[in-house]
């Protein structure tokens, strides 16, 4: 009995990982710079908002990416919607995205991805610094945009491993 | 090409209104409603600042929470690399120290003269000091600021400095019950007016976004005249925004840009627990 109620754990924590993967990383502002590399840095949020809302959107709901938006605005010290707008921006390119590929292409996605995330931030760059009056460093977004582009394959691949298991699990 | 564009429109048109697997809004809904706390936001209802002031108050708590492996892990890193360099470290200090005592001695001094100089002018300066935990360090690649633990149930208010050991490191910029945010002086939005010494220039020290300081406004002069000096940067005290004569920095010379730039006496980086303090200067009658 015991046994089956940890198994039933097991499958819900990770039928509900994306979400508190998400909120743990607006909480947490994760930048994994511990090597104190100057400009590095790059946006996890987006990747993971980016792939869950692209290949299984059933697994991160738009609810939940505009609290985690909220949150990310209010633990930054950015003015409150300005994230939530940006990540609901990426949801309608992936939703888009979803009903234009017939078969998925991870190059094409890529590609996507970059577009993307130049198109996200240039809109809360030009929101905080023309509206909001905050001084934001161009450089630090272009750099941030550039690795989050270049990690999104390492991320592709461990999400990949995960939304097997899951699917695994829920088959169970 | 008229099919095309109406595949488009119609793609267009599914992403914004279609609700996909077990999605409880559309995606146009939450886009207006991100908007319209975006306009809310900037408008100055009261309603709405109480209202981010108790999103802010149970954020701020959770994220302290969530953080606290990260932060584990930023401390075990700091930690080692300590205990690497001990014994350089434990000869610096010992030098510095005998130096240290030395000018000790005649600061001691100035102190009393100082005094004796204020009394004669009849003008005082009082100084609260609220001593405060930093429960977030959020060393965000944009914004420059740390969540304290104490708000306005301590009397914490928006501008009071936030000094490390006697070090100025930045002032509150926003103020909840029980916490508070302050911005760096390394943001790019901070700017502060100083005093850069012995030469007795007065300018403005606005942030980088990185871990130094820029000096602003000043004659153009001024790089020939720093050349080969040691300059510190100290608080001007106008504008009545910090009390005069608190240390900030050293100016030194960028090695990439070769640009004098202002090196903090204090690592942002590693705060654990600040003092936030405010002054009063006023002539006594």
């Amino acid at each position: 009995m015991s046994s089956l109620n940890k198994k039933n754990f097991y499958k819900s924590l990770l039928f509900y990982f994306p979400p508190i993967f998400l909120f743990i990383s607006v909480l947490n502002e994760i930048d994994l710079n511990y090597l104190k590399i100057e400009y590095f840095s790059f946006n996890f949020v987006y990747i993971l908002i980016f792939y869950w809302t692209l290949k299984s959107p059933r697994y991160l709901s738009y609810g939940a990416i505009f609290i985690a938006g909220l949150i990310n605005d209010v633990v930054i010290g950015i003015p409150m919607g300005v994230s939530s707008f940006c990540y609901l921006l990426i949801c309608v390119v992936t939703a888009y995205l979803r009903n234009i590929t017939i078969t998925p292409n991870f190059l094409n996605d890529w590609i996507f991805l970059l577009i993307t995330i130049l198109l996200v931030n240039s809109i809360q760059v030009i929101s905080l610094d023309l509206i909001f009056s905050v001084d934001v460093s161009y450089m630090r977004y272009f750099i941030n945009s550039g690795f989050t582009f270049i990690f999104y394959p390492v991320f592709i691949f461990l999400f990949n491993i995960l939304e097997k298991k899951i699917k695994l699990k829920k088959n169970d | 090409m008229a099919s095309s564009r109406d595949d488009f429109v119609i793609a267009i048109r599914s992403a914004f209104l279609k609700k996909s697997y077990q999605q409880k809004f559309s995606l146009l809904t939450l886009i207006f409603l991100s908007l319209v706390i975006l306009i809310l936001g900037s408008l100055n209802f009261k309603t709405i600042q109480y209202v981010k002031i108790g999103i802010n108050e149970v954020i701020y708590r959770s994220s302290f929470i969530v953080s606290a492996p990260e932060n584990y892990i930023k401390n075990l890193n700091v930690r080692m690399k300590e205990h690497f360099e001990f014994y350089d470290e434990f000869k610096k200090i010992e030098n510095e120290l005998k130096k240290l005592r030395e000018k000790k001695l005649t600061n001691d001094f100035l102190i009393l003269e100082n005094k004796r100089l204020r009394e004669l002018i009849n003008e005082s300066s009082q100084s609260e000091d609220i001593y405060a935990k930093v429960l977030i360090d959020k060393n965000s690649p944009y914004l420059k600021s740390i969540i304290l633990n104490k708000g306005s149930k301590d009397n914490v208010k928006i501008g009071m400095a936030i000094v490390d050991d006697s070090y100025l490191i930045g002032k509150i910029i926003e103020v909840n019950y029980t916490n508070s945010r302050a911005l760096l002086l390394s943001d790019l939005n901070s700017k502060i007016p100083v005093l850069l010494e012995p030469l007795d220039i007065h300018a403005v020290l606005s942030g980088s976004g990185k871990d130094f300081g820029l000096i602003e406004y000043t004659k153009d002069g001024y790089d020939q005249q720093i050349s080969g000096e040691e300059i510190i940067v100290y608080t001007s005290g106008y504008g009545d925004l910090f009390k005069s004569g608190m240390p900030v920095g050293k100016i030194i010379k960028n090695k990439i840009t070769g640009q004098n730039v202002v090196n903090f006496f204090s690592d942002f980086k590693q705060l654990n627990y600040i003092k936030i303090v405010s002054y009063k200067t006023g002539v006594t009658n």
